[in-house]
């Protein structure tokens, strides 16, 4: 690598892998060998680089030009023209949906534009299998200066001070857990990294140990020396392949540089990390399922009369940090609290990741400050509503959270304006719907997988959940009656009273925030027999516009249950006996003559 | 590798600066060497080799090189432009590897133009 000019930073996140970027991989580098460029021009693997609805996607340094939905094909072109002739190819560059021109460097997208990175320092900078690369964008310097220049008490000082909170969910100062593990004596204490992420549509844990483990690694082993700890566990789900290989890759090569084993730094320090695989149960995230899963027994939250910071693992102090709270600190450390604590709003500090997903046009995993707002970052940084349709609600903190309306765009995220608006950070999913989104449908949706997903051991929970998604599905199939509404409330307020971990006390949000913000909808399907957003199938009813209808016979031909009859030349008619709604006729009419109502 | 000490932090960074300030697109100096049809039959890629082995040997970090099209002299190829940080930009025209290696000295290392190679000192105003 060592006479390269030019870098390829290809991404090799599990979205753009799934999208082919090995293979493109292979061939930059049979296109760059035969014109001889070889030696010149070096591919890199990095990490996630959050635009993964452009993948795959290739920064070319130092230029700074970024590609994107590279195919095969492409390639061959692409090293002829760009680095053999030096003419970067416009039409592989990303065209932003506001303007026609395509934008050539990363600094002037404005889905990269408006983001700040801590925690995603490094995404797509370096090679997450090359610990120098690390190293060189001042890695393991947080934990240089935690052994060399500080005790242990100033760590949890400095943690304190920068107020930095829980990014996995409920925003519990860091800082205080820390301390609170510390002042318990312990031959043995636990720092666990909580990589259990099984929210729908959040990659964010993942993505950071896919593009960066080391700086969760170096989270850990500051953490460690904190509070007194010689062993650190990572609890990861077995079904990110990527993350653990890279995870593994990073642990064996810290060992190997001695920032990880007997005596760092030649300090006295000793501390090690070993991954513990989890078979992907969505309570497992809670803590104390956790620590029953770890210690080989069922997944079930227990009640907490002792906190984990005092009898934890093995009845051991333990330390219980998401994936992204760790990444954060090395900075931390390095930078000082102060520095930190400038960022964000009053009682959240620093940045959030969030993973945008659902209508929004530029998908991906974005990095903000505390307190930027709905809007910009759905709209700035998402580039809007897909199609150009009407934005209808987010639904933030993953299936347990709440869906926001529009009319709350303009509120700046962080934990407190979350909450009183009755969703919740949860660890930053963030999933964006427009106007042919049906609420009610997708409080049936988040209902359905908290139900597969409840442990079952809180009576509340377990029939509570499912009897709320029985209500909700009786809506949608156009059963719903008035009281149902009432008996909702009710259900939801008690499920949220009566369970004793965050799974159940959280389950009835996604309910409680549609009836809140889009009780209209509700009442359509309830007393109009009308789903507004055209989703729930027993509510529909198909028909053929005469006037538009060209007979062209298109949709009798596509009809799955031969439900659509006419002669030629004349306009064609739905048996409503027959049809069974699936939509194919309105999907294949060229003339719009279909109509839902 | 022997196990780390807290000096050795700044031994990798600095064995790697060159790779990563390639990664940022900062450097004290960026050489432009500039590759249309015109350049590279003229022997552009020459002289980008024997400027890559210039930054090699001389052990010069803080450097990057990038590619571009033709800057509209064909008749002066190859022809390369060097930048210096804070600096305008110099170009120079009827490279042959020789004069490369002079300019990668004097200019890129010691800071000092070569004017007899030099055709100009700026860029052309666009817009």
């Amino acid at each position: 690598m060592k006479s390269c000019h030019t870098h390829l930073l290809l991404c090799a996140g599990t979205g753009c892998v799934s999208n082919g970027s090995y293979r493109i991989k292979e061939a930059l580098e049979r296109e760059l060998g035969r014109h001889n460029l070889q030696d010149e021009v070096a591919v890199v693997m990095t990490g996630c680089n959050g635009f993964c609805a452009q993948g795959p996607v290739m920064t070319v340094q130092p230029d700074g030009i970024f590609y994107q939905l590279l195919s095969d094909a492409d390639i061959p072109p692409l090293v002829e023209e760009h680095f053999l002739k030096g003419r970067p190819v416009q039409r592989l560059m990303y065209t932003p949906p506001e303007t026609q021109a395509p934008i050539p460097k990363m600094s002037e997208i404005g889905f990269f534009k408006k983001q700040r990175l801590i925690a995603l320092r490094n995404r797509g900078l370096i090679d997450p299998e090359n610990i120098e690369e690390y190293i060189a964008r001042g890695g393991y310097r947080g934990l240089a200066k935690a052994l060399g220049a500080m005790t242990p008490e100033r760590i949890i000082e400095e943690i304190k001070n920068s107020q930095l909170r829980g990014r996995g969910g409920a925003g519990y100062p860091t800082g205080v857990k820390w301390q609170s593990a510390a002042r318990h004596q312990s031959d043995v204490k636990y720092i666990i990294c909580n990589a259990d992420e099984g929210d729908p549509g959040a990659f964010m844990d993942r993505s950071i140990i896919e593009g960066d483990p080391h700086a969760v690694l170096e989270g850990m082993a500051i953490a460690g020396r904190a509070v007194g700890s010689g062993h650190g566990l990572v609890y990861i789900r077995a079904e990110y392949p990527i993350a653990l290989e890279r995870l593994n890759l990073a642990i064996k090569q810290a060992r190997e540089y001695g920032l990880l084993g007997k005596a760092i730094f030649d300090t006295d320090f000793d501390f090690d990390i070993s991954v513990f695989q989890g078979a992907g149960a969505f309570v497992c995230g809670e803590s104390s399922a956790m620590r029953a899963s770890i210690q080989g027994e069922p997944p079930e939250p227990s009640a907490k009369h002792t906190h984990a910071t005092e009898a934890g693992l093995w009845e051991k102090p333990t330390v219980l940090n998401n994936v992204e709270t760790l990444a954060v600190v090395p900075e931390i450390i390095r930078r000082g609290a102060a520095w930190f604590a400038g960022i964000g709003t009053e009682q959240s500090k620093g940045t959030k990741v969030f993973s945008l997903v659902g209508k929004v046009k530029n998908t991906g995993l974005v990095e903000v400050p505390m307190g930027t707002t709905l809007r910009d970052i759905i709209f700035d940084i998402g580039g809007g509503i897909q199609g150009d349709r009407k934005f209808k609600a987010v639904q933030t903190g993953g299936p347990s959270g709440g869906c926001l309306p529009a009319s709350l765009l303009d509120m700046p995220v962080d934990y407190e304006r979350l909450a009183e608006a009755g969703s919740m950070m949860g660890s930053g999913g963030m999933i964006v719907m427009d106007e042919d989104t049906c609420m009610v449908d997708v409080a049936r949706y988040f209902l359905d997988f908290l139900r597969d997903e409840s442990c079952g051991k809180c009576t509340a929970c377990r029939e509570g959940v499912d009897a709320m998604h029985q209500l909700v599905s009786d809506i949608c199939a156009g059963n719903g009656k008035q009281e149902h509404l009432a008996l909702l409330e009710e259900l939801g307020q008690a499920v949220k009273d009566a369970s004793m971990c965050a799974l159940g006390s959280t389950a009835s949000n996604p309910v409680l925030s549609t009836l809140r913000y889009f009780s209209d909808e509700y009442e359509a399907h309830i007393r109009d027999h009308r789903c507004p957003a055209g989703v729930c199938k027993a509510l529909l009813t198909f028909g053929i516009d005469p006037e538009k209808c060209k007979a062209c016979l298109l949709c009798n031909k596509n009809c799955p249950q031969t439900a659509i009859s006419g002669e030629k030349k004349k306009p064609q008619k739905i048996d409503q006996e027959k049809c069974i709604k699936c939509g194919v006729c309105r999907d294949v009419c060229k003339f719009d003559a279909v109509t839902v109502q | 590798m022997s196990k780390m000490r807290f000096e050795d932090l700044d031994k990798i960074t600095d064995r790697m600066r060159k790779v990563m300030s390639l990664r940022e697109g900062s450097s004290q100096a960026k050489i432009t060497v500039h590759m249309g049809t015109c350049g590279l039959s003229a022997g552009a890629r020459k002289i980008m080799k024997a400027l890559i082995q210039c930054a090699d040997e001389t052990a010069t970090k803080d450097v990057i090189f990038s590619t571009s099209a033709c800057a509209g002299l064909c008749s002066r190829e190859p022809m390369i432009t060097i930048e210096l940080a804070g600096q305008a930009p110099v170009k120079y025209v009827d490279l042959t590897e020789e004069k490369a290696k002079r300019i990668f000295s004097e200019h890129i290392v010691n800071g000092k133009i070569v004017a007899e190679y030099a055709l100009a000192i700026g860029s052309e105003q666009t817009l």
